[in-house]
């Protein structure tokens, strides 16, 4: 653990490094170093300087209006707020069971949106690094960069995306920011035309996911030193999983493990979440910290997503994601694997997964079905949690008698790995940068680490060389001593 | 006899005596962008939407009677840039956030705004601060959206015979208000029956519990834009 690189002995007397922004778009973040004069690092943190107050604003606004206003937090994964809120709305609406049309159609619209977010995530923004090196040529280390070095992997992430974000377009009526799910069920089915369309080409999404396994498998193979190794650190980790203990990502209980794999805690109704998980908050970031009560903040922090469910479940229950996830598990000897860059690989098979599910689900006729809504005895609080792309996600209101929303606590998935991210940092400071000249490779390192939890941070730093990153170099007393820029025009 | 006409952007359009400029082309299925006004209610000549030149001069073609000969121009640049900056100051006025809307693709608001080419509100925004009435079990008021069409108003009053709703105030204070000293609508006589139940262009007057019903394609100006849909006639909500 690094807990002691969070916050130095004697900052005063410390040179501050600051890549600021980390992001523009989906979530503005930045990173502090603090340098002693022989470029030691002292402090390091991740912080997330965005303040979007959802929880507030959507105060006094009726229920059913809630999915469709709070999917508007995110233009990456929408759907996971869409289908979160709407599940915490269910509750409310006493729809204990949805209709088997309604849940398959919610189904479908989440693993689409697993498919195209995972798939955005690994060949847009992270298979520059990857393929190129992480202080490789910045002006390739981009997309385009991988489309004129490896076209056909480039055409199929872009492909893959693109299939995604259509399954969702026929769910919720959009490609982003839809309308599909609503308290008690959906507002639509497929039509015979386009299930058909999706089935023409859901053959060919499974077999290029499954090249994507293998693509990051062989990374690990050629390069487990430093795939295994880069900015590790051991965690406890989280997420919801089936009733049978297998990999589910729409609904399920919760389950968690500490660093060695050791179940702390198995079915647990998510309705319950505040008897389990405590947010702590600290001075110099938006981003609360949430913990495991019985382990306390000091303790309690855990890892959620890919690499999480991935390591958490007993079984993915679809057989080529199975096998992949046997052989990811024989590769770290039945041992939790820690390595941040893990993420990408977990991350992989459940695309494969989601791109089986919907095979799946194509093939079954209730999707096609007339009977979208179900309701019960009305509820004044509800809680929804769904597996989003980057991990667990708990929306909880409560609702008056006159249908208005008298309170909300969202915690996202970026909010879980909060402490996780701050100690990839850490550890990824002091792995490369601790007594070095600042680069920008070597800074590239850091985002690398960020990029491997969370794509909304690294949207930016990838956004085709126009990322804008400054870096400065303070003395003592703040004054400038050197500043770094890189920009569309230098680089 | 011959049927007395009048041109509108040069097409001719006959008329019968008493009906206005607005009235003879909903009838000729000639669309003239309006907001307050309904072919089932006295004309308010309000929202100013549907304000031509007849031969040269501004004025409401929801109140202006037809009048033989008369040269009206109402699809001009001039015109519709005039349109362009009222509804941008509706949009200002209030809190139009068409993204959760459950009128979204019903609004005609939003459905004009779409017609006329609004591609900013461009004015800054007011912000207002407008609870929402949601204690009636049936029905919520948003006024957040309201633009003060008063066809609620109208309808409630001089159709349905209640008087559930006024505008009161003046000036840029105005706003909607129910007939009720607790100031919610639970406690007025209105429902769900009443005209005024069914005759908000925008999202005011929403029957609870049923939005985002229609998937996005089947909604009302999804399928057409507002010039093209049938023009509704009298007693039509």
């Amino acid at each position: 653990m690094t807990h002691s690189f969070e916050t130095a002995a004697r900052p005063e007397n410390l040179r501050r490094v600051a890549i600021d922004p980390l992001s523009r778009v989906e979530g503005h973040g930045k990173v502090t170093l603090l340098l002693d004069e022989n470029n030691k690092v002292q402090q390091a943190r991740l912080h997330i300087v965005e303040f979007r107050g959802f929880e507030k604003f959507i105060q006094g606004r009726p229920y059913w209006e809630v999915p469709v206003m709070v999917q508007r937090l995110c233009g990456i994964c929408p759907v996971s707020h869409h289908l979160a809120s709407s599940k915490a709305m269910d509750v409310i609406v006493g729809a204990k069971q949805l209709t088997p049309t309604a849940e398959k159609i919610r189904r479908l619209m989440h693993y689409g949106q697993i498919l195209q977010s995972h798939a955005l995530h690994f060949f847009h923004l992270s298979s520059p690094d990857l393929l190129f090196g992480f202080d490789s040529d910045m002006a390739k280390r981009n997309i385009v960069g991988v489309a004129e070095k490896y076209p056909d992997t480039a055409r199929q992430g872009v492909l893959l995306r693109k299939f995604g974000q259509e399954v969702i377009r026929h769910t919720a009526g959009k490609r982003i920011h839809g309308t599909g799910a609503i308290p008690g069920g959906v507002n639509k089915s497929l039509t015979v035309p386009e299930r058909d369309e999706l089935l023409k080409d859901i053959g060919q999404i499974v077999a290029w996911s499954r090249d994507a396994v293998h693509l990051i498998k062989q990374m690990h193979n050629q390069n487990s030193a430093l795939y295994d190794g880069f900015g590790a650190f051991r965690a406890n980790f989280m997420s919801i999983l089936g009733d049978d203990g297998a990999l589910d990502l729409y609904h399920g209980s919760l389950r968690g493990r500490d660093a060695d794999g050791n179940i702390l805690f198995d079915g647990m109704d998510y309705q319950d979440y505040t008897a389990l998980i405590e947010e702590d908050v600290k001075p110099w970031t938006y981003m609360k910290f949430p913990y495991l009560k019985s382990r306390g903040p000091q303790d309690g922090w855990y890892r959620v997503g890919p690499l999480s469910r991935v390591q958490n479940c007993d079984a993915i229950p679809t057989p080529l994601a199975e096998m992949e996830r046997r052989e990811f598990i024989d590769y770290s000897a039945n041992t939790p694997l820690h390595a941040p860059l893990g993420y990408h690989w977990t991350r992989m098979i459940e695309m494969l997964f989601a791109a089986e599910m919907i095979n799946e689900l194509l093939h079954d006729d209730d999707i096609l079905g007339t009977d979208l809504m179900t309701s019960g005895e009305r509820a004044e609080e509800g809680v929804g949690v769904i597996e989003a792309p980057r991990g667990t996600l708990i929306h909880h209101y409560r609702v008056d008698e006159n249908d208005l929303v008298t309170m909300c606590n969202l915690i996202v998935s970026t909010t879980h790995n909060n402490q996780a991210m701050n100690e990839a940092v850490r550890q990824v400071a002091l792995q490369y940068l601790d007594g070095n000249e600042i680069t920008e490779g070597l800074l590239n390192h850091i985002e690398v680490a960020i990029r491997a939890f969370d794509p909304c941070l690294s949207c930016a730093t990838h956004a085709l060389g126009k990322m804008p990153l400054q870096v400065e170099l303070l003395d003592n007393t703040g004054a400038m001593l050197s500043t770094f820029t890189r920009s569309a025009d230098n680089g | 006899m011959s049927e007395a006409t009048f041109t509108l952007d040069g097409k001719t359009i006959p008329f019968r005596e008493g009906q206005t400029i607005m009235q003879a082309a909903m009838a000729a299925a000639a669309y003239i962008p309006r907001l307050c006004y309904h072919p089932g209610l006295k004309p308010h000549g309000s929202c100013k939407l549907c304000t031509v030149k007849v031969n040269g001069r501004h004025t409401a073609s929801c109140t202006y009677q037809a009048q033989p000969g008369l040269a009206v121009e109402s699809d001009t640049e001039e015109l519709n840039g005039e349109r362009r900056s009222l509804l941008q100051m509706l949009f200002v006025e209030g809190n139009h956030f068409c993204p959760s809307c459950e009128a979204s693709g019903n609004c005609q608001l939003q459905a004009t705004a779409y017609e006329l080419k609004m591609m900013t509100p461009h004015y800054d925004h007011f912000f207002p601060d407008r609870p929402v009435d949601a204690s009636h079990p049936e029905y919520l008021l948003d006024f957040n959206r309201c633009i003060l069409c008063s066809l609620c108003v109208r309808a409630s009053r001089d159709v349905d015979g209640k008087n559930v709703f006024a505008l009161a105030e003046r000036g840029i204070k105005t706003r909607l208000i129910v007939n009720a000293e607790s100031g919610l609508l639970a406690d007025t006589n209105f429902s769900a029956d009443d005209m005024a139940a069914h005759v908000c262009p925008v999202g005011v007057i929403l029957r609870k519990r049923t939005g985002f019903s229609v998937p996005i394609g089947q909604r009302t100006y999804d399928i057409n834009p507002i010039s093209a849909l049938p023009q509704p006639k009298a007693g039509e909500s």
